[in-house]
């Protein structure tokens, strides 16, 4: 059996009259990122070592929301968080709360590997930044025009519908986040996974949160079991609504349907994203120790790329539409 | 209808050479906020309510770790998290890096309900918290003689540690050091986690679970553990409602809470054969233990390191408090 990647650019909302200039830059990130994880995978690197490049890569690039051109907070600030896994020994790390540190997964990492602690976070992830010395640069860099227009429009909506301060009634709890004109809004997330041809496993998520998000809201992407997770069965990377994949354990699930019932990847993948998880929240990136892939979403899209050491890539973002 | 049932928990991972004196004391304690729990299920309340009120019970009780006597970061302040969840829709609430929040797991059920979120954490939810008008103290309420002591030492020893109570006055004289229980690779005598927990399945089959923490002594500050994370320290669905303590990377990597439940759900174990079955194999080289209740009244407990805070009870009448094996 031969190596297998998969990574994600974030499931949502996102509409088939996506206009090319959107969509195209998109499209050829993914292709982009597919191309550096072949690579290494070819250059033998450790599937840890891959998912990292290639979040690595994911978060720099703008269009997506990790790193620079994470969403903002109701603040108009960012804060980033990440996490890592490493399915052969199970160790894993992850941040949150980031505002200048330029690759989140990168610090995730550190955590994992030099603190006795597996997740750190706000002021103490930063110091712990500057300790190591990884590259910061001013929270200004992150931030795009985009990001400040989805803020604008999420606070004009959300001052129609929620004030954080009332108590919140049940029902108008869900519309939280309203769909948005342009409707990719709704992008969340990076994530990759990766298997080299000897079954080792790795997963690592990165992401700047939710729109308009209350300062200090935590979603599912540092959350191992939630957002991330790898163990020797397979690898997972999520992307979504948070509270919703918190909430469905959506990483260790897949991987705890595989181990006690047996089921296969895709089996596995598709029962969590379709029916343990509401509509319209959910989808997820994973690999098996067999080098299967599976990509399941239950929202409109999801932004995504996956190959495999025999040659077969794709890139894609809605169901039927295979860019290639 | 099903009978009820309740489990406490003050920490995995206790000194044999603990003075009586405290183990009666955590005795009493532990006795304490499962007659509280007792009480409020006889008048009806619900799962959640009732792990929320005993864990508030607990955290402001200075014995265990959690609220006021929470362990200090390396820079002698506190940082508490907590987390809850409601079984019975699996709606959760967590919060991490509190410092002057009286009740931690109040605030972890007001972001379950009163947030768009499930996790707040810093100074959002130092903000969230004022929003919503809970109790708040001065970091200095929190913080015991006790610990500000076992932080110099564990400054000393230049290591992270758990939490321990025993009296500073009596360390000298303690035999520990020559222990061969160890946690994290440290004698079990400077050495305890005392995160505290409850579990309840109310006499509507509903589950719940909640725990709360002041996290490792020594921490690097923005240090998060398993007790804020859903699915490691605490978890609950329809099936079952689960809390654990012990070295919290151990708990985030096995994913423990969430795993009994898996194991029940997706192998069909009954209750105490998942509980067995996770503590036997999900956790390696760590050490931890857990309690947790099922839906059919069921409680149940384990544990893989020397002895655990515990208490639990039954609609039947069955009630124990324990600390050892």
């Amino acid at each position: 059996m031969g190596w297998a990647i998969a990574l994600h650019g974030g499931a949502g909302d996102i509409p088939y009259s996506l206009t090319p200039e959107r969509r195209q830059p998109r499209e050829e990130a993914l292709r982009h990122c597919l191309q550096i994880g072949i690579k290494a995978l070819n250059s033998k690197f450790t599937p840890l070592d891959v998912v990292e490049l290639v979040v690595r890569e994911l978060e720099n690039i703008p269009h997506f929301n990790a790193g620079r051109g994470s969403v903002l907070t109701n603040k108009g600030t960012v804060e980033m968080e990440a996490s890592i896994m490493d399915g052969k020994t199970m160790k894993c790390g992850a941040v949150s709360g980031l505002t200048t540190v330029v690759n989140a997964v990168s610090l995730a990492r550190l955590v994992m590997e030099n603190t006795p602690h597996i997740y750190l976070a706000f002021d103490g992830a930063e110091d712990f930044a500057r300790q190591q010395g990884v590259e910061t640069v001013d929270s200004s860099h992150f931030i795009t025009p985009e990001n400040i227009e989805r803020l604008n429009q999420a606070k004009d909506a959300n001052r129609v519908q929620i004030d954080y301060t009332q108590p919140i009634q049940n029902d108008t709890k869900n519309e939280t986040e309203p769909p948005f004109a342009n409707g990719d809004s709704q992008i969340g997330t990076v994530g990759c996974v990766a298997v080299d041809s000897n079954g080792n496993l790795a997963s690592a998520t990165s992401t700047g949160g939710l729109v308009n998000k209350m300062v200090g809201r935590i979603g599912d992407t540092p959350v191992i079991g939630a957002g991330t997770y790898a163990n020797e069965f397979c690898a997972v990377s999520a992307t979504g609504k948070g509270e919703a994949i918190i909430r469905g354990t959506v990483a260790r699930d897949v991987a705890a349907l595989m181990e006690f019932k047996g089921l296969s990847l895709k089996e596995a993948a598709d029962i969590v994203v379709q029916e343990r998880t509401p509509k319209g929240t959910v989808g997820l990136v994973a690999v098996s120790a067999a080098g299967e892939i599976a990509m399941p979403y239950n929202t409109t899209g999801m932004f995504r790329a996956c190959a495999t050491e025999d040659g077969y890539s794709e890139v894609a973002i809605w169901p039927d539409t295979k860019i290639e | 209808m099903v009978g009820w049932a309740i489990a406490v928990h003050g920490g995995a991972g206790v000194d044999p050479n603990l003075p009586p004196r405290r183990q009666e004391e955590a005795k009493q304690l532990l006795t304490h906020c499962l007659n509280l729990g007792i009480s409020a299920l006889r008048s009806n309340a619900s799962a959640v309510d009732v792990v929320e009120l005993v864990v508030r019970q607990l955290e402001s009780n200075p014995l265990f770790n959690s609220g006021r006597g929470s362990a200090l970061t390396a820079k002698g302040t506190v940082e508490m998290e907590a987390s809850i969840m409601d079984g019975a829709k699996r709606r959760c609430g967590a919060v991490s890096g509190l410092s002057t929040v009286k009740n931690p797991v109040s605030l972890a059920r007001l972001v379950m309900e009163k947030s768009p979120h499930s996790y707040l954490a810093f100074s959002g939810a130092e903000e969230f918290a004022r929003q919503q008008g809970v109790e708040v103290e001065n970091n200095e309420y929190f913080i015991t003689p006790d610990n500000v002591g076992m932080l110099k030492l564990a400054k000393e020893a230049n290591t992270i540690m758990f939490d321990y109570r025993i009296p500073i006055a009596g360390y000298e004289k303690c035999a520990g050091l020559e222990s061969s229980v160890k946690m994290n690779g440290l004698p079990i005598s400077i050495y305890a986690p005392e995160t505290v927990g409850c579990v309840v399945v109310d006499s509507e089959g509903r589950c719940a679970a909640a725990t709360s923490t002041g996290g490792l002594m020594n921490k690097m500050s923005g240090r998060i553990g398993d007790s804020p994370l859903i699915g490691a320290g605490t978890y609950a669905c329809e099936v079952c409602g689960v809390s654990c303590t012990g070295e919290g990377e151990a708990i985030i990597r096995g994913t423990l809470a969430r795993e009994v439940a898996a194991v029940m759900e997706y192998k069909g174990l009954r209750l105490q054969e998942a509980v067995d079955f996770v503590i036997k194999h999900r956790l390696d080289e760590g050490f931890a233990g857990l309690i947790a209740v099922s839906n059919k009244g069921e409680v149940a407990y384990g544990f893989n390191c020397n002895g655990m805070f515990r208490g639990c009870a039954t609609e039947d009448g069955f009630m124990e408090v324990e600390i050892w094996e």
